[in-house]
């Protein structure tokens, strides 16, 4: 049974490294559904790292780390939102700026107030989100198979992690099943055809901005309340550019993304597992051929191997009247 | 028909509305009166404010005086939807769909009738389906709008129009992307709508479309409403002049063509397009120095290549080029090459390959020619050279305003055209390619256009017109061949031949029985 446990140890630490890109893949997903291109995913995440980092550290309640972590994201993702979509501003530049912010005024700011380098105090476990248990994990636990896969892939996770998977049929039900998700692709798609259809085109953007906050801000605040329990700078580590990879792979999807994200977070546990692991002929392997694998499987199937990714056609586009 | 309306107030008045932007004064104190169930032509030549005044109708902007009134009561339109529930409807020249969606999500869109899809588009289905058997409207609910053709995509916008409850239809220019059988059959179409008492306004400066489809017609001359005729009491002399406030001459005075020696010819040339399709199979002609080569057809069906070809834009797959007599060697078939053995070529879209919009008026009036002396020494351009030659040609053809210095894109269509002629004829080809000279060109400027090609023929140059205007093949052309799926299907001298035949002859039915 030695591979079969190594297999769910990696399976189980692939499904918390996943969570993240998941959030942000899904908050991405909806911005540029609406025809928002958001690059700024990766300084968004560390803002609600940050965020929620400070609310839980000063209030003692996980809670409270969970609003402000959330709150913060979602008013930097209205900045982007207003300069892309009132201003006309190149939606690339806004993104980058806004990632740059991030990662500068976190750091600063964390360093002003505690002197730690950046760092925040290590959280109580009462301001951090603990793991839930489902009924009779335990006793199942012991049934061959079947058993670990209950009670260490199924059961056992915090709650951000169960919001983070049922956030995908609920994307999909929003977006197929409803009138906003209708007119949210619309518009990411034809603007013009949205306002002429007497829709306002602002409002279902700055609509589909918040979400994105939200969702983004979920990505930062596990991070913090349910993986490391202190912010540390530049902590989000590309995942939101990874995130980003896995919305193109996954041609803005939403059960794609899902599989996409998993496919990336199991890597990445994959590559931590592999640390140090004596192979036969190759001696020790190379962990950061492994780490690096993500970053190589976007770039070799994005050059082709899932066929054309075609992004919302309005996508980065500023919406004009014209004459 | 419009005597019917009786007692019963008329579907749209417009009375004295006003519009500026900034210093362009788009209309001006105009009034509109539109009776129920009559299809209405509203005519002008571009920028005449055809569209501005619609836009109007339809919430895009609100004017700056007047009053609008939808039967009879004076009603605030500010918005799109405003518009819709005041029974509007608009079909825009540029189709307002979402391609990836299907047609029914394009129907609903905006009158989704809930939160969640699943019941309204029970429903609009239905209507869907009950529209196509009322009216001959019958699309498939469930086609993805990219995929669907021109004409049907028209037909899902005026299914939208109808679905929110549309009494009163305006269409933009609905026949400028149709062919002519789609064009016949949205006519059909809107004389069906018509008998079910709709009301239908139809904007377009073809006098053609106006004579054979409406009731009644408006005509407007920058900003101003100037007449309304009975179109049965009308012609269409009368509207072109109303049109222009002058007399144009809709047939051009051009003496007989004296032929001289064969300076362009073709034989079995073969054209594919992107996809590898073969576009022109085996085309041959020959276009003498002193003659106007018309080459008719409907759009689509090889010109264009046939011109790119020509013109060294795209590479042929086979058959021969040959000018002045000798083949055109394939290194020698692109552009630049063609140019400077005196090839000219008016593309037949000036916005994608004739001009860059952002330039400057005298960068786009040098481009293909800018590694001539004229305009600098070694790398360095000589902007003072350049800019005079630039007013020169704009002299020449006058271009308004006459500002080489003036972003191109800020010219209208017909200014635009007119630097590209410049441009391509100053150089003083001996061959030159003209597709779509007019297209998008108002008729003060189509009739200077048409001038001056027919200037270049008597000056003994072999000029080749790629056009889909009919009126334009016959007003310029000395000999007229048709193109039909890629293939010529009969060649013609303008004055042994009709409309009738050549619509047979574009419609591919091979040389006459008798």
């Amino acid at each position: 049974m030695g591979w079969f446990d190594a297999f769910i140890v990696v399976f189980a630490s692939g499904i918390r490294l996943a969570v993240p890109l998941i959030l942000a893949c899904l908050a991405g997903l909806w911005s540029e559904r609406s025809g928002v291109v958001d690059i700024g995913l990766e300084g968004k995440i560390l803002v609600g790292a940050f965020g929620s980092a400070v609310g839980a550290t000063f209030t003692g309640d996980v809670w409270a780390g969970l609003a402000l972590g959330v709150a913060s994201t979602v008013v930097f993702s209205l900045v982007h939102g207003y300069a892309s979509i009132d201003q006309r501003a190149n939606q690339i530049v806004s993104g980058t700026a806004i990632n740059m912010v991030a990662d500068g005024l976190t750091a600063l700011v964390g360093n002003a107030i505690w002197e730690q380098g950046g760092r925040t105090p290590q959280l109580p476990d009462q301001a951090q989100f603990g793991t839930i248990e489902w009924p009779f994990a335990r006793e199942i636990g012991s049934v061959p198979i079947v058993g670990p896969i209950y009670q260490r892939l199924l059961s056992g996770h915090d709650l951000i992690t169960y919001v983070a998977f049922l956030m995908v049929p609920l994307t999909y039900w929003a977006l197929y099943s409803t009138r906003f998700g209708l007119r949210l692709r619309a518009v990411g798609e034809n603007p013009a055809a949205v306002d002429t259809a007497g829709i306002s085109v602002r409002a279902l953007r700055y609509s589909a901005v918040v979400i994105c906050g939200v969702l983004v801000g979920l990505a930062g605040v596990y991070l913090v309340l349910s993986q490391e329990a202190y912010f540390q700078p530049h902590m989000s580590a590309g995942r939101g550019f990874i995130a980003l990879a896995a919305l193109v792979f996954a041609k803005w999807r939403p059960w794609p993304a899902l599989a996409t994200c998993l496919l990336f977070g199991f890597l990445d546990a994959l590559a931590i597992r592999l640390q140090g692991v004596e192979l036969p002929a190759i001696g020790p392997v190379p962990v950061q051929a492994i780490e690096a694998l993500p970053y190589v499987l976007t770039v070799v199937l994005l050059a082709g191997f899932i066929g054309k990714a075609i992004p919302p056609r309005a996508s980065g586009i500023p919406y004009v009247k014209e004459r | 028909m419009t005597s019917t309306a009786g007692m019963a107030p008329p579907a749209i008045a417009l009375i004295g509305i006003d519009k500026s932007f900034g210093p362009v004064h788009a209309n001006r104190n105009v009034n509109l009166v539109v009776e129920r169930g009559v299809i209405h032509g509203i005519v002008g030549e571009n920028g005449a404010g055809k569209s501005t005044l619609m836009s109007i109708l339809y919430g895009f902007y609100e004017a700056d005086a007047g009053e609008i009134r939808v039967d009879g009561e004076t009603v605030r339109i500010r918005s799109s939807r405003e518009a819709i529930r005041h029974g509007i409807g608009m079909v825009f020249q540029h189709f307002m769909l979402v391609p990836p969606l299907t047609v029914l999500e394009n129907v609903m869109l905006g009158a989704e009738g809930g939160a969640l899809l699943a019941r309204g588009a029970r429903a609009i289905r239905r209507r869907l389906a009950e529209l196509g058997r009322e009216y001959g409207l019958e699309v498939d609910p469930d086609a993805i709008v990219g995929e669907l053709s021109v004409g049907l995509q028209q037909r899902v916008e005026i299914l939208k129009a109808l679905v929110r409850g549309a009494e009163i239809l305006v269409l933009d220019e609905p026949t400028a992307v149709l062919t002519p059988a789609e064009a016949d059959q949205l006519f059909e179409m809107l004389r069906v709508l018509k008998s079910q008492d709709k009301t239908i306004v139809f904007i377009t400066h073809k006098l053609r479309e106006i004579m054979a489809l409406t009731d009644r017609v408006s005509v407007m001359r920058r900003g101003e409403m100037v007449a309304t005729y009975e179109t049965s009491a009308t012609s269409p002399p009368e509207l072109a002049d109303a049109m222009v406030g002058r007399k144009v001459i809709l047939k051009i005075d051009k003496g007989p063509a004296h032929p001289g020696r064969v300076a362009l010819e073709a034989r079995d040339l073969v054209v594919r397009d992107d996809r590898g399709v073969a576009r022109v199979g085996g085309v041959s002609f020959t276009l003498r120095e002193g003659e106007i080569l018309g080459i008719a057809g409907v759009a689509g069906n090889g010109q264009s290549e046939l011109l790119e070809a020509l013109a060294g834009i795209r590479a042929s797959s086979g058959g021969e080029i040959l000018i002045n007599g000798r083949p055109l060697a394939l290194a020698q078939r692109n552009p630049h090459d063609e140019r400077r053995i005196g090839v000219g070529h008016v593309p037949e879209d000036r916005h994608r390959a004739g001009l860059v919009m952002p330039f400057e008026a005298c960068e786009s009036a040098m481009l293909g020619f800018q590694h001539e002396r004229t305009y600098g020494r070694g790398w360095l351009y000589d902007r003072k050279a350049i800019i005079a030659d630039a007013d020169k040609k704009m002299g020449a053809f006058d271009v308004r305003p006459r500002a080489p210095l003036l972003k191109t894109a800020n010219f209208s269509g017909g200014n635009q055209q007119k630097l590209v002629l410049a441009r391509e004829i100053e150089r003083n080809p001996k061959i030159l390619l003209v597709g779509q000279p007019t297209r998008g060109v108002d008729i003060g400027a189509i009739e200077f256009i048409h001038k001056r090609i027919v200037a270049q023929r008597d000056a003994g140059k072999a000029v080749l017109l790629v056009s889909v205007e009919l009126d334009e093949i016959f007003a310029l052309s000395d000999r007229i061949i048709v193109l039909c799926g890629g293939r010529v299907t009969g060649e013609r001298k303008p004055d042994e031949t009709n409309a009738r035949d050549l619509g047979l002859l574009m419609a591919g039915v091979s040389e006459r029985a008798a």
